[in-house]
C-alpha cells in the first residue's frame, strides 16, 4: 500500500505525469502510425468482408477502451470511497468524456461496418444494447457530477453510481456468449489463443496500445487541468476569506 | 426489526394522508397508456402487438415519477439525519422504504395493468403473465430506484437527473418483462424470462438497500 500513498500526493503527481506525457505522445504517435500503415495497407482484404474490415482496427480498441475506461473508472471510484484517495476522484470525472467519446466512436464505426456486412445499421441485440446502455451510464455519470452546487458531494454521488454501474461491464463482456447474438463473439482473447490471422492481429494489437496511449495522454491532460483548475478555486477561496 | 415495521408504517400512513401524491403516478400510468391508442390508432392487431411494451414502458416512467418522494421530503426535513442516527442499520430502513414505496405505487399499478391491457386489446391468456412479470418487476424498480433517489438528493433539477441515472439500469427488466408476455402471447413458455426477472429481484433486494444506504449517508454528511 506504501506506493499507493505515494503516488496520492497531488503535487508529486503533477511533476511525474508532467515527464512522462512526452513519452507517452511519442510513442502513441509512433504505434498510431503503424497501426494505420499495417492496417490501411500492410494486411490482407478479409476474403468474405472485403475491405470493409478495416473498420475493425478502430472499432475493436475503441470497444475494448469503453470497457477499459469504465472499469477503470470504477476502481478509481471504490478507491476514492474506501480510502479516500484525492487523486482517484480526479482521474474518474477526468475519464469520463473520454470514455463517453470511445463509446461513441465504437457505436458509429459498428454502424458504418454493420451497413454492408449486416445490411442494418442497428440491430436491438444483447452487445449492441448492452453497450448502448453503458453509453448512457457515461452520460447519466457526467451529469450527475455536474449537478450538484457542492463539487465533494457529486464526486461522492457519481463514485456510488460508477460502482452501481459496474454490473454492464461483464453483461457486455460475455453478451456475445450468453446470446444468441448477430455480433460475433470473442476472436482475440479466447482459452485456445486468438481465431485471427496473424497479418490482421499485428494491425488491430498495435492500433490497441496507440488508444491506449492515446487514453493516458489525454487523461493527464485532463487531470492536469483540474488540478490546476482546484488550485486556482483554492487560492481564490483564500483571497476571499 | 420494529424499526423496520415503524419506518414502513410511517410511509404508509404519510402517502394515504396526502393522497394526491400517491395517486399520481398512478394517473400518469393510465393516461400515458391511454394516449397510445389515440396516438397510433385505434387499430386491434396493432395495439395488440405492442400493448406489452407499452404498459411496461409506462410503468417504468410511472415509477421514475414517483421517486422524488422517496426520501426528498426526509432529507429536507431532517429526518433523514434522525434516521442515520438509528441504531437500526440504515440498509434496513432504506428496505422498509423501498416496501413502502411499492406498496403505494408498485402494487396499485400491478392491480391496474390488467384494465390497461385490456384497454390495449392484449390477448386474455397474456394477463396471467403480465401480472407475473409485473409482480417480479415493479419491486425491483423500487430498489433501483431508491439509489437513484439517494444519489440525487440535493441536486439541481433532480427530477430529470433521477430518471436519467435509473432508466438505462431498468433497460434489462423492460426486455425480459416484454419478451415474457410476448412469449406467452405466441404460446410459448414464459418461464426463463420469468425466472430472469425473479433472479434480478433477488439480486437488487439485498443490494440495493446497501448501495442507496451509501448514497444516503454521502448525502447527509
Amino acid at each position: 500500500m506504501n506506493w499507493f500513498h505515494w503516488f496520492a500526493n497531488p503535487a508529486r503527481f503533477m511533476r511525474l505525469a508532467a515527464r512522462l506525457q512526452p513519452w507517452i505522445m511519442v510513442l502513441g504517435l509512433a504505434t498510431g502510425a503503424a497501426g494505420l500503415y499495417y492496417g490501411l495497407f500492410d494486411s490482407p482484404p478479409d476474403y468474405q468482408q472485403g475491405e470493409t474490415v478495416r473498420i475493425m482496427y478502430v472499432h475493436v480498441p475503441s470497444a475494448w477502451m469503453a470497457m477499459f475506461v469504465y472499469t477503470m473508472m470504477a476502481v478509481a471510484a471504490a478507491s476514492f470511497l474506501i480510502w479516500k484517495h484525492p487523486l482517484a476522484d480526479v482521474a474518474a470525472q477526468a475519464a469520463a468524456p473520454i470514455g463517453a467519446g470511445f463509446t461513441l466512436m465504437a457505436l458509429v464505426t459498428g454502424s458504418l461496418w454493420g451497413q454492408p456486412m449486416w445490411g442494418t445499421w442497428w440491430v436491438w441485440d444483447a452487445r449492441l444494447t448492452s453497450v448502448l446502455i453503458l453509453f448512457f451510464l457515461y452520460l447519466g455519470y457526467i451529469a450527475l457530477v455536474n449537478a450538484f452546487d457542492d463539487p465533494e458531494r457529486g464526486s461522492k454521488a457519481g463514485a456510488i453510481l460508477l460502482l452501481v454501474g459496474a454490473v454492464n461491464i461483464p453483461i457486455i463482456k460475455f453478451s456475445v456468449d450468453w446470446w444468441n447474438t448477430l455480433h460475433q463473439p470473442a476472436s482475440v482473447a479466447r482459452m485456445d489463443g486468438p481465431a485471427i490471422d496473424p497479418s490482421m492481429l499485428l494491425p488491430l494489437m498495435l492500433m490497441a496500445a496507440a488508444f491506449k496511449l492515446y487514453f493516458l495522454y489525454l487523461l493527464i491532460v485532463r487531470m492536469r487541468g483540474e488540478l490546476t483548475a482546484r488550485r486556482i478555486r483554492l487560492l481564490r477561496l483564500s483571497d476571499a476569506a | 426489526m420494529n424499526a423496520f415495521l415503524a419506518i414502513v408504517r410511517r410511509d404508509l400512513s404519510l402517502a394515504l394522508r396526502q393522497g394526491s401524491d400517491a395517486t399520481m403516478a398512478l394517473m400518469f400510468f393510465v393516461i400515458v397508456v391511454t394516449l397510445f391508442p389515440l396516438g397510433v390508432g385505434p387499430e386491434p392487431g396493432v395495439l395488440e402487438r405492442i400493448s406489452a411494451g407499452i404498459v411496461w414502458v409506462a410503468a417504468l416512467l410511472a415509477a421514475m415519477l414517483s421517486l422524488d418522494r422517496m426520501f426528498q421530503s426526509d432529507y429536507d426535513d431532517g429526518t433523514l439525519e434522525l434516521m442515520l442516527l438509528a441504531p437500526a442499520p440504515l440498509e434496513l430502513l432504506v428496505l422498509g422504504k423501498c416496501l413502502a414505496h411499492w406498496l403505494t405505487t408498485g402494487l396499485p399499478m400491478l392491480l391496474i395493468a390488467p384494465l390497461l391491457g385490456l384497454f390495449m386489446n392484449m390477448q386474455a391468456d397474456a394477463f396471467p403473465v403480465l401480472l407475473a412479470t409485473m409482480a417480479l418487476g415493479t419491486p425491483v424498480l423500487s430498489l433501483l430506484g431508491g439509489i437513484g433517489a439517494a444519489l440525487v438528493l440535493g441536486a439541481r433539477r433532480a427530477g430529470a437527473l433521477v430518471a436519467l441515472l435509473v432508466l438505462p439500469l431498468t433497460i434489462p427488466l423492460l426486455i425480459f418483462g416484454v419478451s415474457a408476455i410476448e412469449a406467452a402471447v405466441t404460446g410459448q413458455s414464459s418461464k426463463a424470462q420469468l425466472l430472469i426477472i425473479g433472479a434480478m429481484l433477488l439480486a437488487t433486494l439485498p443490494l440495493a438497500p446497501w448501495a442507496t444506504a451509501a448514497a444516503l449517508r454521502q448525502a447527509v454528511s
